[in-house]
């Protein structure tokens, strides 16, 4: 009991700068450059994906604002769930907990199954025939990137920042390549968009596609995972964070005209690995082989930050019980939460070998939906709890309260866009999170101490 | 306010937590695709002896779906006719608002009262 006391108290070690931050998030997300996005198109076409792209990105403007300002005041391991904790209330952060727990999980299972995926086309496309059994290689990623993570954050982000900075070449390689500024260009846009093609399903189909539009972000967030191993949260998370996005919107939008000028969109709605597709359609070997590595190695930096992130949390929550307290326990040597780690790899697996992945990536997206409607909330009570001159913040967000509000807005849309085709999930996502909702206040809380969940060093709050 | 002091849960309880935990969210994803409700509503048009032009490809589509290896229409036929059903009703679509809004308010109402009581002990009454 003594050495579990001792050990609970050992901090995560403060390691990470801004590059590390940039790469935790855009390694994270990139991987929705790779596949996945493309369900966008096949929900409504491909002027709808754009649409929905750009949206999302508005959307993904206001979460990395608004959670930059409340991330850099504090700074915590476990991100949104320690702010929920701290700002809004002990149901709300255990949900939040999960939403984090599960969004990332998600995805780290997708991008396992995409791994199986481009090892089963690369095989065929050198002449195996039969069917190739992709369980062992989806096995082998997950298993592999837990065991870098259980041996230290900065390795593994190091691992990332490498990986992602290759994979995001790729894809600017592959733009250049195919944009027609060094040689012909072998891009249809006009052709393949014209007609019936250019919205399939009229103006609803760009509602319906901000459902998987998400999925070009989704993950960003997760830099506020990293608060407390970061060397200067207050400077390194915003900038780590609005950089972040500023990527992906770059590489969104590149991706969008690369695919969508090569593929018709009904190929290209349903499409496993689109950007390898994309490579395989310009003629060029070596390309081919670049996009085919950089979807191997965006794959591995997601999963990679998905251990990373949904481990945070959910050892987050066993240093303050709302799990069991043996989850909030630091490795005595490599100084990671390293039970959150090994527990996380069979519920992974058990989503990656068992399920479709557009119902493992619609999990992820509602789960990191209900995270984003959660924010607006949160800093709208932040503000009012404790007004800019009670605390120091290392952000300020400007423009405070329209930012909130365009994200409610969005959020909206999207649950609406979500119930268009995927209502059934949708609801029973919703119908899980108030099970187990009242699971934990009726039951769970009462293994939490009350005062002690309040860690910030600031005063009370306004109106309590 | 008293301070709460909360019970040390025994290590038989911890796995059970765990484990019914693991359960409700393993059964939010799996029961419905096991009672077959999941996924998209998207269903393909069955053609007899399709074409490219009775699929509605032009000569640029048609090409690249032969560079992606569907050199006979009725291989692609089933990916290009599928569609998916957007129609619905404004009762489902009202149920969906209820349980969304309802399920924020039970967050909301039930973390303020919680939250009530960290602040009273950590702060004082």
């Amino acid at each position: 009991m003594a050495q579990e006391q001792q050990t609970e108290h050992v901090g995560l070690a403060r390691v990470l700068g801004p590059a590390h931050v940039w790469a935790l998030g855009v390694g994270i997300v990139l991987v929705g450059e790779y596949m996945g996005w493309n369900f966008a198109v096949g929900k409504g076409g491909a002027y709808a994906a754009l649409i929905a792209c750009w949206f999302a990105g508005i959307l993904y403007s206001c979460v990395a604002m608004i959670d930059s300002e409340v991330t850099s005041t504090v700074a915590a391991a476990g991100g949104q769930y320690t702010q929920a904790k701290h700002i809004v209330g002990p149901l709300m952060a255990f949900n939040v907990g999960l939403y984090l727990v599960f969004a990332y999980t998600m995805l780290e299972a997708a991008n396992a199954i995409t791994v199986g995926f481009l090892v089963d086309t690369v095989a065929t496309m050198s002449g195996h025939s039969g069917v190739l059994d992709q369980r062992p290689f989806i096995i082998l990623a997950i298993m592999f990137l837990a065991w870098l993570n259980y041996r230290g954050v900065l390795a593994t982000l190091t691992f990332n920042l490498v990986i992602t900075a290759i994979a995001f070449s790729a894809v600017i390689i592959l733009f250049l390549a195919t944009s027609g500024i060094f040689t012909t260009s072998p891009l249809q846009h006009a052709e393949l968009m014209s007609g019936p093609a250019s919205l399939p399903y009229g103006w609803l189909g760009i509602l319906a596609a901000m459902h998987f539009g998400l999925w070009y972000y989704l993950g960003i967030e997760g830099t506020t995972q990293a608060a407390e191993e970061v060397r200067s949260p207050a400077r390194s998370l915003p900038f780590g964070t609005l950089a972040g996005v500023m990527t992906l919107a770059i590489a969104a939008t590149l991706t969008w005209y690369v695919c969508s000028g090569l593929m018709p969109w009904e190929y290209l709605g349903q499409a496993g690995v689109p950007l390898f597709d994309a490579a395989r359609l310009s003629g060029s070997t070596f390309l081919m082989v670049l996009l085919g590595i950089g979807t191997l190695f965006a794959t591995l930096a997601s999963a990679n930050g998905c251990i990373n992130d949904a481990s945070r949390a959910w050892f987050a929550m066993g240093r303050d019980r709302y799990l069991p307290g043996w989850f909030g326990a630091v490795h005595p040597r490599y100084r990671t939460p390293y039970r959150a780690i090994i527990f996380l790899v069979p519920i992974a697996l058990i989503f990656a070998l068992g399920a479709p992945i557009d119902q493992v990536i619609t999990f992820s997206i509602l789960s990191g939906l209900l995270g984003y409607t959660f924010m607006p909330l949160n800093i709208i009570l932040f503000r009012r709890k404790w007004p800019l001159d009670s605390i120091k913040r290392g952000y300020e967000h400007p423009f405070h309260p329209v930012p909130a509000f365009v994200l409610l807005a969005l959020c909206g849309t999207t649950f609406f866009a979500v119930f268009l085709g995927y209502g059934t999930q949708l609801v029973a996502m919703i119908a899980f999170y108030i099970v187990v909702s009242l699971w934990f206040h009726f039951w769970r809380y009462r293994f939490v101490n009350r005062g002690a969940q309040f860690t910030m060093p600031w005063p009370k709050p306004r109106g309590y | 306010m008293a301070k709460y002091t909360a019970p040390v849960q025994s290590k038989i309880g911890q796995i059970i937590d765990v484990i019914v935990l693991l359960i409700m969210a393993i059964g939010a994803l799996y029961i419905p695709l096991w009672l077959g409700m999941a996924g998209s509503s998207k269903e393909p048009v069955a053609i007899e002896n399709p074409t490219w032009e009775a699929l509605g490809q032009n000569p640029a589509m048609v090409g690249q779906w032969e560079k992606l290896g569907f050199s006979d229409p009725a291989a692609a036929a089933e990916m290009i006719t599928a569609r998916f059903d957007y129609s619905f009703s404004i009762s489902s679509l009202i149920v969906m608002i209820v349980v969304i809004v309802g399920y924020y308010a039970i967050l909301l109402r039930f973390s303020e009262k919680e939250y009530c009581d960290v602040i009273a002990e950590k702060f004082g009454e």
